[in-house]
């Protein structure tokens, strides 16, 4: 039998809301799959939609952009700049091939860790059952890592691919 | 050096589209100076060369070659690999060279629908459905032509590269500027700035350099700019509900396009600092939309009629994902040089 295709998602997170979610989460012990890699923003207004593109390039299967709910935000209006950038984000995704629901947004107040922990529960059994997105130049990337580490000034510092033991 | 004692010049071009080499041209008399400095080895728009006569030359002996185009073909690929050998300093001239432009366009479509459209759509009269062949047998032997790659690279994903000119063509005045600094290099008098430098350009956005009166953003509605009614000259064109890649560009050009009512398209490539061109252009774009309705932000969206095109007009084959699903579904022959990233100023 084959084993079960495990996702690898990448989650962005708002110090102020989302991430203090997922924090709760682990104090109240609600499981989440650990499909799911957090990583904290100041704010999700700080996604630059680099950042997830990069993930989907380099081995990601989806990205899950968290933020505080509208009119909550810690730096006032930051996260409706994100709100605006994801549904673009979306459309041109979408272009690329694809599919935008690999792309998600998720608002979670502090206090909503089991809210947070469903809706990743949701998105891995989601994107399981999508597939992996295995972006054809992740490989491409791999093999030359090394080559433009050393010395080439355009790779340097920007590119650490996931290696194949970490999805496996 | 050449048997005249003068440094040798080459100039090549792959997947391009020959305006690279109108703009050197467009240098006007400062084309005498690179003619009294340079012996001119191998520029085959200008004078006639062969290939093997490049592949006869010494390692390292032409000094200066700009080479414009992406690679399309493995032809493109041979030649890319056989300059670099051959240059000591090999630069990627032009938006081609640097970052896919135009023909990097392609990269969103498969090689099957490529093909089709330039051979069985319905522009094309082609009864017998001639398709073409890579290795063709007559009687006097076995012909080959290039083979098409099913995604374009740029030069630097293939080779080595020494430094960047940016722009679809480079203007003039900043070719101009770059042969007057190599020629002083050469005489000793001033250092070539560091390898993997972006020359010939600027070291802020289009924006910078553009006349037009700046104020605070806020836009409820895109129009194409055919569709605009009445363009105001004097104020920003993205405030007018023009779409506009200043922001994300790389200055260089001296706005050119937004000074003539026309929006600026993003030719100079990436601004410093820039990673992905459309995501900075993504950035810039969701930012000074005016609302935070989702319904109404689709709605505003929909102006944009294509923002994938729109945001990597100049940039897909340079950007993180580099090319659209289906053109790697073709299958990917060789991986490129160096992942894309941040080139210096």
């Amino acid at each position: 039998m084959a084993e079960q295709f495990e996702p690898i998602i990448i989650g962005f997170t708002c110090n102020w809301c989302s991430y203090r979610a997922a924090d709760l989460a682990g104090t109240a012990r609600v499981k989440y799959p650990p499909n799911i890699r957090l990583i904290r923003l100041m704010c999700s207004g700080r996604l630059d939609p680099t950042f997830v593109l990069k993930a989907l390039a380099e081995g990601a299967d989806a990205v899950m952009i968290t933020g505080c709910h509208p009119g909550e935000c810690h730096y006032i209006e930051q996260n409706y700049k994100t709100l605006r950038r994801y549904l673009l984000l979306r459309r041109v995704v979408a272009q690329m091939g694809i599919e935008p629901e690999r792309v998600k947004l998720v608002w979670a107040s502090a206090a909503e860790g089991v809210k947070l922990a469903k809706e990743i529960e949701i998105l891995v059994e989601e994107i399981r059952a999508m597939g992996p997105l295995n972006w054809p130049g992740r490989m491409a990337h791999a093999q030359t890592a090394a080559g433009a580490m050393a010395g080439h000034t355009n790779g340097a510092g920007i590119s650490q691919p996931i290696p194949e033991e970490v999805r496996a | 050096m050449s048997e005249n004692g003068k440094p040798k010049f080459a100039m090549y071009w792959a997947a391009s589209c020959g305006g690279c080499e109108i703009a050197v041209l467009n240098i006007n008399e400062k084309i005498l100076d690179v003619d009294a400095n340079f012996d001119v080895a191998f520029w085959p728009v200008a004078m006639d060369a062969k290939y093997k006569d490049v592949e006869a030359m010494d390692d390292k002996s032409i000094t200066l070659t700009l080479f414009n185009g992406g690679i399309r073909n493995d032809e493109n690929e041979h030649l890319a690999k056989l300059l670099r050998q051959k240059s000591q300093i090999l630069v990627a001239f032009g938006s081609c060279a640097t970052e896919g432009c135009i023909p990097g366009l392609a990269n969103f479509s498969s090689m099957d629908s490529l093909f089709d459209a330039v051979y069985a759509s319905v522009s094309t009269e082609n009864p017998d459905d001639i398709q073409p062949q890579y290795t063709y047998e007559v009687p006097e032997g076995v012909l080959n032509i290039p083979v098409f790659y099913p995604v374009l690279k740029t030069l630097d994903q293939v080779v080595d590269v020494d430094y960047y000119i940016p722009g679809c063509p480079p203007e003039s005045h900043q070719i101009a500027a770059v042969v007057g600094v190599v020629l002083a290099a050469l005489r000793g008098e001033v250092e070539l700035p560091p390898k993997g430098s972006i020359i010939g350009a600027g070291h802020s956005t289009v924006c910078d350099e553009c006349p037009r009166q700046r104020d605070v953003k806020k836009i409820k509605k895109f129009v194409r700019i055919h569709q605009a009614e009445d363009i105001n000259p004097e104020i920003c064109l993205l405030e007018q509900g023009i779409l506009c890649n200043g922001p994300a560009t790389r200055d260089g050009c001296y706005a050119r396009c937004p000074q003539v009512n026309a929006a600026c398209i993003g030719c100079y490539g990436p601004a410093p600092g820039v990673v992905d061109y459309g995501a900075r252009m993504m950035t810039a774009i969701a930012s000074v939309i005016d609302s935070r309705d989702p319904e109404e932000i689709e709605r505003i969206l929909d102006g944009i009629p294509d923002p994938a095109g729109s945001f990597y007009r100049f940039n897909l084959a340079h950007s993180l994902l580099h090319a659209a699903k289906p053109a790697w579904k073709d299958g990917y022959t060789s991986a490129p040089a160096v992942d894309p990233g941040i080139r210096k100023n």
